[in-house]
């Protein structure tokens, strides 16, 4: 449903200001979002200020310093740090992003980091996507076979693999999904273009059997057809990857099987 | 307060299995209305301005009648696919029925009173 305007218990206040570090002059500043479901406050938005010359040159690099040296109540998800596993996945300078692989020299001025958007919230900058992986698990995001199993594996020509190619490599960060309008307006019944995407890669599967099954359980006008191709999921996926195409993609054999 | 399990809340009441013919049915009018829209436009175009007996006249002739009918026909099939879908994305529930009914209804009005005049212009 569409919401204009936050409730009052969202609205994000200022927060509070940390020490600048003292005896260099390469600092940068950073505001980042701050709530915790413990103490009953509004969100709030601290403000801190990192040595340059002692951090790293990613994003993720001054949130652990941060961390370490400043404020270790700040909490955020973080694990391969090389954009790999997609735990960091927040909203940096306004793009939906992976922490790990940002690097600061993107950006011009402040650097804001925010929780992915439109996510419930479960402290700072960890947003709840228990859904978004039930939506995923939904569209069975394994293969499927009916064919006896053969004795040593499926086979699979070069050219079928290709085709997987730009899909397989989504590492379910969340960054497109909760980057899409339509995912915020109707997320509870609209896939999004992370489980679309995956979607398409078991139907173009050349491997799959169940290829009728999965265009059955999406062919609906809100699980798929939510998409308007706004392609911010393309924009802003940190991989490069194209869901907006891969969807489009599965609307054509859901057309093509029509007519 | 429910204690639904996750993936019930993701699955929901299931796909509906539906949504192909409207989205097909919508690209389809678009194509249709490229074509359309420039050819009801040069011949509204033609007659706008005309005395009235010369424009009725004008449209007693069988090409901008009928570009003005299937004008109108596919601009009204394109609506109603079309704010369908933008209802369905910004409302809920009751209202969301209604609207869709309102519209849907908006929609044939408009055809018909459309058609009902080519038809009084042509016979």
């Amino acid at each position: 449903m569409v919401q204009f305007k936050l409730p009052k218990n969202s609205t994000v206040r200022v927060g509070k200001t940390w020490d600048k570090p003292t005896g260099t002059a390469n600092v940068r500043k950073f505001q980042i979002y701050r709530w915790s479901p413990d103490d009953g406050q509004n969100p709030r938005v601290d403000t801190y200020f990192v040595d340059m010359d002692n951090c790293g040159p990613m994003v993720l690099d001054a949130l652990i310093k941060i961390k370490n040296e400043i404020d270790p109540t700040l909490t955020f998800r973080r694990s391969c740090r090389e954009g790999i596993c997609g735990s960091c996945a927040m909203n940096i300078d306004g793009i939906n992003t992976l922490a790990c692989i940002y690097g600061m020299d993107e950006i011009k001025g402040d650097v804001k980091i925010y929780p992915l958007p439109h996510t419930p919230v479960v402290k700072d900058l960890i947003p709840d996507l228990t859904h978004f992986y039930a939506q995923h698990a939904s569209i069975m995001p394994w293969l499927e076979t009916k064919t006896n199993r053969p004795a040593k594996e499926w086979r699979q020509s070069i050219e079928d693999r290709k085709k997987l190619d730009g899909l397989y490599e989504c590492v379910m960060c969340a960054s497109c999904s909760t980057s899409c309008p339509s995912y915020w307006w109707n997320g509870d019944r609209y896939l999004g273009p992370a489980a679309l995407l995956h979607a398409y890669r078991w139907l173009i599967d050349s491997r799959d059997e169940a290829t009728g099954e999965r265009l059955d359980d999406l062919e609906d006008p809100f699980k798929l057809y939510r998409c308007h191709t706004i392609m911010n999921c393309a924009k802003t996926c940190p991989k490069g990857l194209n869901p907006a195409k891969a969807i489009a993609s599965i609307k054509k054999m859901m057309v093509e099987r029509t007519l | 307060m429910s204690y639904l399990t996750d993936r019930k809340r993701a699955v929901g009441k299931g796909s509906s299995h539906s949504g192909t013919e409207q989205f097909w049915g919508q690209a389809i009018s678009a194509v249709g209305l490229l074509i359309l829209m420039p050819m009801f436009a040069l011949t509204f175009g033609h007659a706008l301005g005309m005395p009235y007996n010369e424009a009725i006249a004008y449209y007693q002739h069988p090409f901008p009648a009928i570009v003005a009918a299937m004008t109108v026909v596919t601009t009204m099939v394109h609506f109603r696919h079309g704010i369908q879908v933008v209802i369905e994305d910004y409302s809920r529930g009751v209202t969301k029925k209604v609207l869709v009914i309102f519209c849907t209804a908006i929609s044939y009005t408009v055809l018909a009173v459309a058609l009902y005049g080519l038809a009084r212009i042509a016979f």
